[in-house]
């Protein structure tokens, strides 16, 4: 049987050695909590509470800006200290609620809801109120997502446990040590579908997963387990479509005009626990990894600690990194600061004691078409990043720049070592920006 | 904590890198040209390894002094020992030493650096310079039966003679055997098949190049033959076509060369079926019985064209691309 995947992809060293095999370790905040309005894309949210103001873990402290937007929740107890610019992972300074810990970790009461007998607009007004994201690194609205124009059409609802990004492992950790939560949020979720099969789709680096999952759904009829072909970047989302459903969208469709919903494991978590618990998204799973970490494991954090404080519970370093990356290396952030805190988006920090990017110059493009090979997006990376090089708009359009996923596939291959990822992101900003006015 | 400010690094995404290097690719590609330039030694003689030794040390001059006053090293990319290497196989073993160093000297110099350096040119260097050469000396290009033995003192039983396309091309017969072994007249690199194949081989298994050009120069080739070189598809007529001249070495380390091939996968077939296609014409109904050199060079001049005609549609637009803006 030919495996399910897509054209194009590399396959990277993928360091999950390290940390796969570490259960997840609760850790509990200590020092000052930093809530950022914006943890996803759209609106800010807008703060509820004032300097001054006494907190609960569970209060909302934001509310949604708008539709495309999500709420903020406080995830300890204490005072808010003020609400100013912070600095988050992307190196943006955003608008943010701080909140000095008290250190008594005071909830306000939960209420469930059964998940049998919750009605579809129930479900959309729960995962709204909760300000749930899509947590694989995005952080789309998933009230958004679950809310498209022509709910009938949907026929597949598809679960990204493909966690093709280099190093992390907290998805796997969360569906090993939960996989009965994420069964139960893709089941929520197909409430609101009702033509829609649901596909679990995970890489086959992970058998134990595949076995684990199969086994929880084979009495399900409308779940089923999907292996996909191990390859990066099997998780971005058109791809994954692509790979499961044989349907192609571009950069300009949503996933629902090939009738699809796509959803990450931890955010299928975030669904049923808001559901069943009535728990807004307070916490997540987050890979402390890497060659210069010293004891790499996953940790249940709480939304708004510091990566400083959770490197210091981790252990710290071994030697001392050279580069420090939140999120993976192919997409996430490097950092020169620690002070960050953790948001809904945080998937790991990853320390690395040498840094590939600097130890190469680049050199002149040589034409050797690798970047095309194993660009998903099908492109031709080299001649798109000449174009936003030399500022050509037109040509950096009609070579389908905008229709690049920032992957990093071409970067990562290139043997002149060019930042061809970085020049094409670049322009794609500007022409986005343009486009909105 | 401001030390280790200090010592973080800030990049933009990804932040790993693949080991493979340009100067990795062109080593490959050297060592790869080192059966066919061994075999020419062997074939030719020890004035065959002063030729490449010439060539190279102009081409490779060449880059140095122009980085030199440019203030930039580029010779370390290794691209220069490439393309005097690929020149010098491409010379008859009794040229003058200075019109060969003359040649590296205008490939690196003209074809490559005054067009902006390696990845800019819109020629192969080292065939332009052939051309070049052909041009200007062609009596002592042709020159493949003068002999090079006693040269620098050693006595060596070189081969010499007339080509065998040569021969083909005036009606006599000639033997495949030999072409396909090497022990021929030809220029230095050329006249071993096995030699070419193996180190072609050795590319192909690094990933170095595919048989996209290749394949399809060489199958349009024969077809063309086939149908319009007078003795229809007679085997024995067509492998010495194939074994002959600079077909081989051509199809495999020239046309592939990355700079001025086409990236596109379909616009890499055009281009193979149009060098297939030139060089018969040149062969059969040319005045020589060469062509692969002029073929490439012609075919180097239509890669945009090519490249502008084959441009892939992105994944989920259609053909055309329907996302201009």
């Amino acid at each position: 049987m030919a495996k399910l995947t897509f054209k194009g992809g590399i396959h990277p060293y993928d360091g999950k050695d390290l940390s796969k095999d570490k259960p997840i370790k609760d850790v509990l905040p200590k020092g000052e909590m930093v809530y950022p309005l914006s943890q996803h894309i759209g609106a800010p949210a807008q703060a509820l509470v004032a300097k001054g103001d006494r907190v609960l873990a569970g209060q909302k402290i934001a509310e949604a800006g708008g539709f495309v937007s999500a709420a903020v929740y406080a995830t300890v107890s204490g005072t808010v200290k003020n609400i100013e610019p912070r600095r988050v992972a992307s190196g943006d300074m955003v608008m943010s609620i701080i909140v000095d810990n008290d250190g008594l970790y005071e909830e306000i009461a939960f209420e469930g809801r059964d998940p049998e007998a919750i009605s579809k607009e129930e479900i959309i007004t729960v995962v709204k109120e909760a300000g749930i994201v899509g947590m694989g690194g995005a952080g789309f609205p998933t009230h958004v997502k679950l809310s498209p124009k022509e709910p009938e059409k949907i026929d597949y609802v598809i679960a990204n446990c493909a966690e093709c990004e280099p190093y992390l492992t907290s998805d796997y950790r969360r569906m090993m040590e939960e996989p009965e939560k994420v069964v139960g949020g893709l089941k929520i979720i197909l409430k609101l579908f009702d033509k829609a099969q649901g596909v679990l789709a995970v890489e086959d680096n992970k058998p134990d997963c595949i076995e684990i999952l199969k086994k929880l759904t084979a009495n399900e009829p409308r779940i089923s387990v999907k292996a996909l072909k191990t390859k990066y970047p099997q998780g971005g989302e058109r791809l994954l479509i692509y790979a499961v459903t044989g349907r192609e969208i571009n950069s300009k469709m949503l996933p629902a005009d090939a009738g699809c919903v796509v959803n990450n494991v931890d955010t299928m978590v975030a669904v049923y626990r808001a559901v069943t618990e009535g728990r807004p998204l307070m916490e997540r799973i987050v890979t402390m990894t890497g060659d210069a970490m010293k004891e790499p494991c996953n940790y249940r954090v709480r939304v708004g600690m510091s990566y400083e404080e959770l490197l210091e519970v981790a252990g710290g370093f071994r030697v001392q990194p050279e580069k420090i990356i939140c999120g993976g290396p192919m997409m996430g952030n490097a950092l020169f600061d620690l002070k960050i805190p953790v948001t809904k988006t945080s998937t790991a920090l990853l320390a690395l004691s040498k840094d590939e990017v600097s130890a190469y110059e680049p050199g002149p493009c040589i034409n050797c078409g690798r970047c095309m090979e194993v660009c998903p997006g099908r492109i031709i990376p080299s001649k798109v990043a000449t174009c936003a090089e030399h500022f050509d708009e037109e040509g950096f359009l009609e070579y389908g720049g905008m229709e690049c996923c920032e992957c990093g596939c071409c970067s990562f291959v290139c043997p002149a070592k060019r930042p061809l990822t970085q020049q094409i992101k670049s322009m794609r900003k500007i022409q986005l920006a343009k486009r909105k006015k | 904590m401001s030390e280790q400010k200090k010592m973080l690094k800030v990049s933009s995404n990804p932040h790993i890198r693949s080991a493979l290097t340009t100067s990795q690719i062109m080593l490959a590609v050297v060592i790869a040209l080192l059966p066919a330039a061994g075999y020419g030694i062997y074939n030719f003689g020890p004035r065959a390894l002063a030729v490449i030794a010439v060539t190279v040390a102009s081409t490779v001059l060449t880059e140095f002094i122009y980085g030199f006053f440019m203030k930039k090293t580029t010779v370390t990319d290794m691209s220069a020992v490439v393309t005097g290497l690929l020149l010098a196989l491409n010379l008859p073993v009794s040229l003058p030493l200075w019109m060969a160093a003359l040649g590296g000297v205008f490939a690196i110099l003209i074809v490559k650096l005054l067009f902006g350096g390696l990845g800019q040119n819109f020629m192969n260097p080292a065939l332009a310079a052939r051309c070049f050469l052909l041009i200007s000396f062609p009596k002592e290009m042709a020159d493949f039966t003068t002999k090079a033995v006693n040269w620098a003192g050693l006595s060596w039983d070189a081969y010499t003679g007339a080509t065998p396309l040569a021969a083909l091309k005036a009606g006599e017969s000639v033997n495949v055997m030999n072409m396909i072994m090497g022990c021929e007249g030809g220029t230095i690199g050329e006249t071993s098949v096995i030699a070419i194949v193996a180190g072609a081989c050795l590319l192909l298994l690094l990933g170095v190049i595919d048989l996209r050009i290749p394949g399809t120069y060489i199958v349009s080739f024969v077809i063309f033959v086939g149908l319009f070189g007078g003795r229809g598809f007679d085997p024995a007529y067509l492998s010495a076509q194939l074994a002959g001249g600079g077909l081989m070495l051509g199809a495999f380390f020239m046309a592939t060369d990355y700079v001025t091939r086409p990236i596109t996968v379909k616009g890499q077939y055009i281009y193979g079926i149009f060098l297939g296609l030139m060089t018969g014409i040149f062969r059969i109904f040319g005045p020589g019985a060469e062509g692969v050199s002029y073929a490439i060079i012609i075919g180097n001049l239509i890669v945009p064209l090519i490249e502008k005609m084959t441009r892939p549609a992105p994944f989920g637009c259609k053909k055309g691309g329907a996302f201009h803006g």
